[in-house]
């Protein structure tokens, strides 16, 4: 997908309603295939977008896909979406400042993320990679528990049951895997909990989520899969990933997979739901493609000037997630400005406390190291440990004597 | 079940599963062909007709795939109990085994556990083409996290498997595939000792000959062998390869003064050298000679009319001993 494409799309449907589309569910509706389509690749995937909110803020209708939130709920999207993005920018300048080792920024992808967090249901599991902040948010995960690992005083550090959201998964695609076996689990269990896994464009090359798409597939699990297709693998764009439009993968797996605007949180919330519903219900997985933008660098640690076009980002920004629903808000007459001051107040709020709380994070005990490898205890890991000690210990002894000198 | 004088080890582990899963619910086969085949060596044999598809799983032959999501299970509250079809195809699921299975329970401090055994028939000595005779539990040894265990006989495989499967720990169990269907002694109502304690088979006092697996016959025939040249060779089955009973090959070094460490996998990077250096370390003074090993050379599985010569028989572990008994 190119900058052009992105646009021809924007510019041609007009945030009018499409009426072309025959009504059908959104499960047949995904699984049709576009072959054999005259128009080229790119009007195949125009005529796939889900979009329910223009970028220009106008709310559009899809045949497929419906929303109704009360002004509350969409106040509250929009909350979400900008504490999360200023909660992440927080964690952008602890890290330039040196109080965290690397950030991986979500900027860009927070309709994708609050959207699809804000679908779930208590009872629901999340498996994300290491980016999902915004559905941790929505989770209730305290967002100064996911700074930890990135500064490096521990792997993870919540717990993944409280809010039932995974640990952050490092290795690219592993956690679809365990999504799907816990998505069996729940099958077996007789619950109508879902389990949403979370991938990039990138984790879509990984044999991990191939795995995982046959076996959800062939045990008919309760699992969402949702890739954020933010068009860059660190330098790769996802024409280095894929032949075809990502969310046609799902077809050869034998379910669905729809391409939602990624930039649209109503859409996203809307898709995201519906799948989540498919899957309680017995249907099976089903494959969701956010299309949407990394504005920020992979994280800190990389230069994105290297390798993509400024004039690309700027075409982005036009079609920014929170920025649309703003605009939208104020032209319903949804917010004042009153509302809108207590939002950014409250962002202040969160920065300093996710400030305060990670300068004062302490390093770990030195032991530490031997917490936690085993659940029922190791001879060497107790032999090493002692060891260890003792030798700490060693300086203690040193440190006394010096000072009864 | 009752007491057996005598029962294969094949028939043993299937014993072990079975118990397993009439004793907790959770506990879970998956594998590929475990459910109608009963396995290509048969060890899951009549376990999904009498458990059923859900507990008895036929999964895709992706093992990659069987490994991740039994990992989900068991974030789920299952236990699963993978079986990988022959060693040298863990392979693709060694990522998720390394990075996800092995430290999961330290990333989430704790607060996770994920019970998964893997059995993986292992070693050679059957005549297979290549990929069906390694030994590659070195590989997975050096992982912190994961515990690794191999049965040598009936018993043990039957109390080693159960122990396995109800600890909170990830597993690898690797079953001496050419001793499946050797028979020996399995009383289902004795006292099993812990899962990583070592054994000694055979007393001795000259040398001690540490193995486990399927090699732990071959050192008893050569201790035996040695006894007629008036050799007494001390025989340590090692059950546990993580960790590592080293209190137990202390003991019998401090006594014997010698030690031979035998395994079907690659002397070099091996568990022998682990052994070795602890024993050592532990044992500097009583040493007569340096620690020896038997075991696999720096070479890819050969061929199987080849395997004879690879794999340490009779006579190499008796030129050890002899080598040892020199100094």
């Amino acid at each position: 997908m190119t900058v052009e494409g992105t646009a021809e799309r924007k510019t041609a449907r007009g945030g009018s309603k499409r009426t072309t589309a025959k009504k059908t569910t959104p499960a047949k509706k995904a699984t049709q295939s576009k072959a054999g389509n005259s128009a080229g690749p790119d009007q195949a995937e125009q005529d796939q977008l889900v979009q329910l909110l223009t970028p220009e803020g106008t709310r559009v209708e899809h045949p497929d896909y419906t929303i109704d939130l009360s002004p509350e709920e969409l106040r509250g999207l929009y909350r979400d979406m900008v504490l999360t993005r200023r909660f992440d920018a927080e964690a952008t300048t602890l890290q330039r400042q040196g109080e965290l080792g690397l950030w991986a920024s979500l900027l860009g992808q927070e309709a994708a993320q609050i959207g699809s967090g804000r679908a779930l249901r208590d009872d629901d599991y999340v498996f994300p990679t290491y980016r999902e902040h915004g559905v941790a948010w929505c989770r209730g995960v305290d967002p100064t528990n996911l700074l930890g690992m990135f500064r490096g005083v521990n792997h993870g550090g919540w717990d993944p049951n409280s809010n039932n959201f995974h640990l952050y998964t490092i290795v690219i695609g592993s956690q679809t895997l365990h999504a799907t076996g816990y998505a069996m689990g729940v099958q077996k269990d007789g619950a109508d909990s879902a389990v949403i896994a979370y991938f990039g464009d990138g984790a879509s090359s990984q044999g991990d989520v191939a795995e995982s798409f046959t076996f959800s597939a062939v045990y008919n699990a309760p699992v969402v899969f949702f890739c954020q297709n933010n068009q860059w693998a660190i330098s790769e764009p996802t024409e280095k990933q894929t032949r075809v439009p990502l969310y046609q993968r799902a077809q050869g797996y034998g379910f669905p997979g729809v391409r939602v605007d990624g930039n649209d949180v109503l859409a996203c919330l809307a898709v995201t739901k519906a799948a989540l519903d498919r899957a309680r219900t017995g249907q099976g997985p089903m494959l969701i493609e956010a299309f949407t933008y990394r504005m920020g660098a992979h994280t800190t640690s990389d230069d994105p000037t290297r390798y993509r076009p400024d004039e690309e980002t700027l075409a982005w920004e036009a079609k920014d997630p929170i920025l649309r629903l703003r605009k939208y808000l104020e032209a319903e007459g949804l917010v004042d400005d009153a509302y809108l001051a207590a939002i950014d107040e409250e962002s202040d709020v969160l920065g300093k406390r996710v400030r305060d709380v990670v300068r004062a994070m302490p390093d770990p005990d030195h032991l530490a190291i031997f917490e936690n490898v085993y659940a029922d205890g190791h001879a060497l890991v107790d032999e090493e440990r002692a060891q260890f000690a003792a030798y700490q210990a060693s300086f203690a002894d040193a440190d006394a004597a010096a000072e009864g000198n | 079940m009752a007491v057996h004088e005598k029962i294969t080890i094949a028939k043993a582990i299937n014993a072990s599963l079975r118990a397993s899963m009439e004793a907790d619910p959770k506990v879970l086969i998956m594998g590929e062909d475990v459910g109608k085949l009963g396995g290509v060596f048969r060890v899951t044999d009549g376990l999904q007709k009498d458990f059923g598809e859900d507990r008895v799983i036929d999964t895709p032959l992706a093992e990659s795939g069987i490994v991740g999501t039994a990992i989900g299970l068991a974030l789920r509250g299952y236990r699963p109990v993978v079986e990988i079809q022959f060693d040298g195809f863990v392979f693709p699921a060694y990522d998720q085994i390394v990075t996800q299975l092995a430290k999961m329970h330290a990333r989430a401090l704790g607060k996770v556990k994920v019970p998964v055994v893997i059995r993986i028939p292992y070693a050679g000595g059957i005549g297979a083409v290549e990929h069906h005779s390694e030994s590659p539990e070195a590989l997975f040894a050096h992982v912190a996290g994961l515990k690794i265990v191999s049965p040598s006989n009936s018993s043990d495989a039957y109390w080693m498997l159960q122990q396995a499967i109800a600890g909170d720990d990830p597993v690898i169990y690797f079953e001496p595939k050419r001793r499946y269907h050797d028979k020996s002694r399995l009383d289902t109502e004795s006292i099993p000792d812990p899962l990583h304690k070592a054994r000694v088979t055979r007393a001795g006092s000259d040398l001690t000959l540490v193995a486990y697996g399927p090699m732990v016959k071959v050192c008893e025939d050569v201790a035996k062998v040695a006894a007629e040249e008036g050799k007494s060779v001390e025989v340590v089955d090692l059950r546990s390869i993580s960790p590592i009973d080293f209190d137990t090959v202390q003991s019998s070094v401090e006594k014997t003064g010698r030690l031979v460490v035998v395994h079907e996998a690659p002397v070099f990077f091996g568990s022998g050298a682990e052994i070795a250096a602890r024993i050592t370390e532990r044992c500097f003074y009583h040493l007569e000679a340096p620690v020896l090993r038997v075991g696999g050379f720096h070479a890819p599985y050969p061929p199987s009319r080849l395997e004879d010569e690879y794999l340490p028989g009779l006579d190499r572990v008796l030129d050890a001993v002899d080598r040892a008994l020199a100094y």
